[in-house]
């Protein structure tokens, strides 16, 4: 197994992979979900071939029953076993959560440090085109309860860098993934073994006059903006990969040299990520700062099914606001 | 009705007027169910239904055996349900579309029905959710005093989630007024009952909970109805909960856009033949109840009103951008500020 090899992948795919991968080197490692086993292989088809491969006892198929898909993953994990739970809509967590938060998050520091639950929970950002019970970007909530690990990846290699590195990490991850990227941004994958460390932005996009900082499927909204943008501003853009733990070095060094920034995401902007990603770099680069940091993230309101009716970043919004953001009169020269 | 479309003639029908309303919602939710799975693919629907196909006899005598004050919680496999209980097809078809003319200004749509003058008081697409508020439904009929009953449908997957079984006790100790309808067509997506359950008698899983629980060949619309009607006499009397395990097969994919090829071909054609639409044009026609001229003259007007249902859809307005802060709270203003 070398990183040397490549194979050009979808996210699917590349989640395939890294489960394999993970299947192939450690026995613990257990998967349980609806629908997972073969033939489907899971409803987006990210367990195809796994329970052929690996057998049912260590890819098993559930009824629906997220809360002891969920909870039987905490079991399993107290019990030694390295168990990625997959719940297919985000929403779904909503059963789960007693299970996660209650329990997988809290029950190292409830044992004083006894107890290790390394687990990993899968799940999607679903789509408008279902309503607002299949839609929900729900990381801000999963980020608010210590002990749980928060992942966003925005494409192929990342994703299965990220999830074995997750896998293989000692706390509960909530690894999530969008059903929009699902299949439309392939990319070259390493086929063996290899690792990102969890908590270490990228810097996609190198520049002068603003940062952006984003993750998960706002990244390429945010790309394609700067594109567009590229006559006008010089963009930075960090894909912060992580959520918990969160890269802070990476977005203070950029925004001290361009002393502008916005958070862009799709789960709502009130009381999102965005928020505290925004005071935590006011409280180190207040002074430094041309303009206070800027927020774009989705409307105060559940996802709609019309699709006049969007709430979440697209890219002219984001063009919008970097504009907005870049002419604004520097408050330090005001000073 | 029996399976060779023969009714025993002591057991009570509907009147003929009902018998043709049956009639008639089922083969609407067919060409509903069809004309959209046709436009999603055409791209011209963001997304298909949630087919009915082998529910429809269930569909229909539960429209005949709820009353008007009765309330219904679907599911996202609405369709029939919501037919049931009289919702236009124009307005169930426009929410699909995602238009102001749809039962739910196209904020919901097809997984969330709303229309509580007749009664649909919610449509969910969580699996097992809609049953604890049937819960809470049928203690605001109890505390009313009210003699209406509560249907609540979902799969025989539901029956997975623990939340249902909270709900079956609940609705038990307190002896609310609630019909729990399961809806078994033997499938949660790709999973057949079979291999998710231990136990795969659902009603007799329920039983235990202290609730009369039945099965009933949901094929059959005539025994269906009896059952149903039975057992929401009961919860309008103060008799307390029933769960009804209607027992039929779903003909199509999950979704009207989704593959099935792993449906057993024979367990499917067993199935086919008890298509309930057909089964029951026989015997309406063999009974002498409704004649053949009445029967083409249903099958035309379900046509002309799909094809309506359909235009009128299409030619809704969408929703304006701004009305998407509008009901989020009961003010209807911009919050999160004031
Ligand atoms: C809590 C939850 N888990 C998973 C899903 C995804 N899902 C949608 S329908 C379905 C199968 C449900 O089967 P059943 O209850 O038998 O209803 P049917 O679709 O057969 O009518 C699943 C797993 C969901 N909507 N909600
Ligand atoms: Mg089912």
């Amino acid at each position: 197994m070398s990183e040397e090899q490549t194979e050009k992948m979808t996210i699917v795919a590349a989640l395939n992979s890294a489960l394999d991968v993970a299947l192939g080197l450690d026995e613990r490692v257990i998967m349980m979900g609806e629908d997972i086993a073969d033939p489907i292989g899971g409803v987006m088809k990210a367990t195809k071939g796994l329970s052929t491969k690996y057998g049912e006892d260590r890819v098993r198929a559930t009824p629906i029953v997220e809360q002891t898909i969920v909870g039987s993953a905490v079991g399993a994990a107290m019990g030694g076993y390295r168990p990625v739970a997959e719940i297919m809509f985000m929403d779904f967590l909503c059963q789960a959560m007693d299970q996660i938060i209650n329990h997988a998050a809290k029950s190292r520091f409830m044992s004083g440090g006894h107890t290790t639950v390394p687990l990993v929970v899968r799940a999607m950002v679903g789509s408008s085109n279902f309503g607002a019970q299949h839609s929900q970007a729900l990381e801000a909530w999963f980020m608010h309860t210590p002990g749980l690990k928060v992942v966003m990846p925005s494409n192929p290699y990342d994703t299965k860098g990220l999830l074995l590195s997750s896998i293989f990490d000692d706390d509960p991850v909530i690894f999530i993934e969008n059903m929009a990227m699902s299949y439309s941004v392939p990319g070259m994958v390493p086929t063996g073994d290899y690792r990102i460390p969890l908590g270490e932005a990228a810097v996609l996009q190198e520049g002068e006059d603003v940062t952006v900082i984003t993750y998960g499927a706002e990244v390429h909204t945010v790309m394609a903006a700067a594109e567009s943008l590229v006559d006008e501003m010089s963009v930075e853009v960090i894909d912060l990969r992580t959520l918990v733990p969160l890269d802070l070095t990476t977005c203070l060094e950029s925004v001290t040299k361009t002393r502008r920034a916005i958070v862009v995401h799709g789960s709502t902007q009130f009381c999102g990520p965005g928020a505290e990603i925004a005071t935590l770099i006011t409280d180190e680069l207040f002074g430094a700062l041309d303009v206070p940091v800027a927020r774009l993230g989705g409307t105060y309101t559940p996802i709609a099914f019309a699709k006049e009716l969007e709430s979440l970043p697209t890219e002219d919004k984001v063009v919008a606001a970097l504009r907005e953001l870049v002419e604004r009169p520097s408050v330090a020269r005001q000073r | 009705m029996q399976e060779n479309g023969e009714t025993q003639a002591t057991e009570a029908i509907p009147s003929r007027e009902e018998l043709e309303w049956m009639y008639s919602i089922m083969l609407l939710a067919k060409a509903g169910d069809e004309r959209a799975a046709a436009e999603a693919r055409e791209g011209r629907l963001q997304a298909a239904l949630y087919p009915v196909r082998g529910l429809e006899g269930v569909c229909a005598a539960l429209g005949v055996a709820m009353q008007a004050n009765d309330q219904m919680i679907s599911s996202y496999r609405n369709l029939g349900d919501a037919l049931s209980r009289g919702i236009p097809l124009r307005t169930i078809i426009a929410e699909a579309y995602g238009r102001l003319g749809g039962t739910s200004k196209g904020k919901g749509g097809t997984m969330h029905l709303t229309d509580n003058e007749r009664g649909l008081v919610t449509t969910t697409g969580v699996v097992g959710s809609g049953l604890p508020m049937a819960v809470g439904l049928g203690l605001a009929a109890q505390l009313d005093g009210a003699d209406r009953a509560i249907v609540v449908t979902f799969g025989d997957g539901s029956t997975s989630i623990g939340s249902a079984h909270e709900a079956f006790n609940l609705a038990a100790l307190w002896n609310l007024p609630v019909v729990f309808v399961c809806q078994n067509n033997q499938w949660g997506e790709h999973t057949p009952l079979s291999s998710y359950a231990a136990n795969p008698n659902l009603a007799e899983r329920v039983a235990s909970y202290g609730m009369a629980s039945e099965q009933v060949d949901g094929f059959d619309p005539m025994a269906t109805w009896r059952t149903l009607d039975r057992a929401l006499a009961k919860a309008r009397s103060g008799g307390g909960p029933s769960f009804v395990e209607c027992l039929t097969y779903r003909l199509t994919g999950h979704s009207g856009l989704s593959d099935y090829s792993y449906v057993p071909e024979a367990e499917l054609a067993a199935a086919l033949e008890r298509d309930p639409a057909p089964n029951m044009r026989r015997w309406l026609e063999s009974s002498g109840l409704v004649d053949a001229g009445r029967l083409a003259e249903i099958e035309a007007e379900v046509e002309a009103t799909a094809d309506e249902a359909f235009a009128f859809a299409q030619e809704s307005p969408p929703p304006h951008p701004d009305e998407l802060t509008d009901d989020v709270y009961a003010s209807g203003e911009g919050i999160p500020f004031r």
